[in-house]
């Protein structure tokens, strides 16, 4: 993968994703992980080879995009629209009733722990961590079956980030699949599940249950 | 308490989309000037013609040395006439009737002049009639000679002809308005589409379609449209208004012979008020789908 005429940012990446499986994505900064998440949540084609989600080839994309959550890393918050519109935004865009959407906007921001005084607030005048549990309830709110999460827990204290991991584990259980980019270590380790390592664009699988840690090549591990 | 849904794309706050609806109601406001002037005209040209259809005047001058005509020969013309196959009536002009015809530009005194009028007969054709006016002009010639048969046809025909032009010109320059009102609209948008990208781009990425983005902007410039229309509308209609009065103040009785009145007919108003009401949705509509199809496709070119 590169953009235009740049240099090679991604290559030789051949990665399936079980459905309903739980990875995190890690690596050193610049070694290509949010090229990676924009190739996952369909901002980007691929300059070589093809994506396939669900079973599906990626053609048609708004389609598509209606089963992936995303969790931007600088959140990408509309300041214009209140906390709450701006979680209910993934609803609104399917034409959902609009009861059931502001009911279950509501829900899930108490639920990622953001009080009632600040549903009608901006998003620029809430803290970083408030606005990084904004970003969440808007990725989750469609109960998506992929989410795909960019440093989703950099903001937040321990507690918090705890109670929003497992707020994907629940996800997760519901069969939700879940990819997590995060430099994270105690937060990897602690969860245990699989980690896709990139490092200078190539993509490795540490898989928890094979001794301790031990880097597996894809190749290698598909023969 | 029900909070008022907000718009998802901030297209308010567009300082391109501010001066839309006065560029609107400018558009409108000339097209309504133009649609109303060719009313105005096209009632005129009808009174006109419900005027004169079906009727003939025929002069018969007096004799060269200016005597009276002989009642003998205006009676065996107006026999002439009423024999004539197709002719419902002809009735000779009083005087008092043809010092009326020359008030406008006489005065009230023209009956004093003692001028050589020739004698007039207002002739009434049945309807779809073909009357032979050379053939009728040579029977009365051999009765009263110099005896004129004149038909409104020949400067009707060209009046009718001049006023097609002008509302043919009209409904061409409402035609550019249109197209100028387009173009304008496809500039809005596309700058709008461009300051909001960020937020086209979070929507597509949330699954928003291209046609849920479009809803967004067609609305608006339904919105701007309409409003922009009903500014134009009011404003035409008042100078319209000022028209009048300034013309019927300044009227005197000859212009009020010579010209036709320029007032709407019964049905012209009607059509009038109509197009007052259908104007502003007609520039919403515009806007509608002018929005629509731009924000497709922009985004269809769209990765």
């Amino acid at each position: 993968m590169r953009y235009g005429n740049g240099p090679q940012i991604l290559h030789g990446i051949d990665l399936d994703l079980e459905q309903g499986s739980f990875h995190f994505l890690t690596g050193p900064s610049g070694a290509g992980k949010s090229t990676l998440l924009r190739l996952m949540y369909l901002a980007e084609r691929p300059s070589e080879g093809n994506i396939s989600l669900f079973g599906h080839d990626v053609q048609s994309l708004g389609r598509l995009r209606r089963h992936i959550g995303v969790v931007f890393q600088e959140f990408r918050l509309l300041d214009h629209l209140s906390a709450v519109d701006n979680v209910a935004l993934p609803l609104r865009v399917t034409g959902i009733k609009e009861e059931t959407v502001m009911a279950n906007a509501a829900e899930l921001l108490r639920w990622v722990g953001l009080e009632e005084k600040h549903l009608a607030a901006q998003p620029s005048t809430l803290s970083g961590g408030q606005q990084q549990r904004l970003a969440i309830a808007r990725a989750v709110i469609g109960r998506p079956a992929l989410l795909i999460a960019d440093e989703p827990t950099g903001n937040v204290d321990d507690a918090m980030a705890m109670r929003l991991m497992y707020l994907f584990e629940e996800l997760n259980r519901l069969g939700t699949t879940v990819v997590i980019a995060t430099h994270n270590q105690a937060l990897i380790d602690h969860f245990g599940h699989p980690v896709l390592y990139l490092e200078r664009g190539a993509l490795t699988r540490i898989d928890r249950r094979n001794g301790e840690g031990v880097p597996v090549s894809l190749e290698e591990e598909g023969e | 308490m029900m909070a008022r849904r907000p718009s998802i794309l901030p297209l308010e706050t567009d300082g391109s989309g501010r001066f839309l609806p006065w560029l609107t109601a400018l558009m409108v406001y000339l097209a309504a000037l133009a649609i109303g002037g060719a009313m105005s005209l096209s009632g005129a040209i009808d009174r006109w013609d419900a005027g004169l259809a079906g009727t003939l005047t025929v002069q018969l001058p007096r004799p060269v040395d200016g005597t009276p005509l002989a009642a003998k020969d205006v009676n065996a013309a107006l026999d002439a006439l009423r024999k004539t196959p197709g002719i419902v009536s002809a009735t000779q002009l009083g005087d008092d009737a043809q010092a009326q015809l020359l008030k406008p530009w006489l005065g009230d005194k023209a009956d004093a002049l003692s001028l050589p009028l020739p004698v007039l007969v207002d002739v009434h054709v049945a309807d779809g009639a073909a009357i032979d006016t050379d053939g009728l002009q040579k029977r009365l010639n051999a009765i009263v000679p110099g005896a004129a048969v004149a038909t409104h046809d020949r400067w009707l025909g060209r009046l009718f002809r001049v006023a097609r032009a002008i509302e043919v010109t009209a409904f061409a320059i409402v035609a550019l308005i249109a197209v100028a009102a387009v173009a304008t609209i496809v500039f809005v948008v596309r700058t709008g589409l461009l300051i909001h990208s960020h937020v086209i781009d979070l929507l597509h990425m949330i699954g928003a379609r291209d046609s849920f983005v479009a809803r967004q902007f067609q609305w608006h410039a339904f919105r701007l449209g309409l409003r922009g229309g009903i500014i134009g509308v009011v404003a035409a209609a008042l100078t319209i208004a000022a028209f009048y009065a300034v013309g019927m103040m300044g009227a005197n009785g000859g212009e009020q012979a010579v010209m036709p009145s320029l007032g709407l007919t019964a049905n012209g108003v009607s059509a009038a008020v109509i197009l007052a009401v259908l104007l502003p949705f007609c520039a919403g509509g515009i806007g509608l789908l002018t929005a629509r199809l731009t924000v497709l496709g922009a985004l269809g070119r769209l990765p």
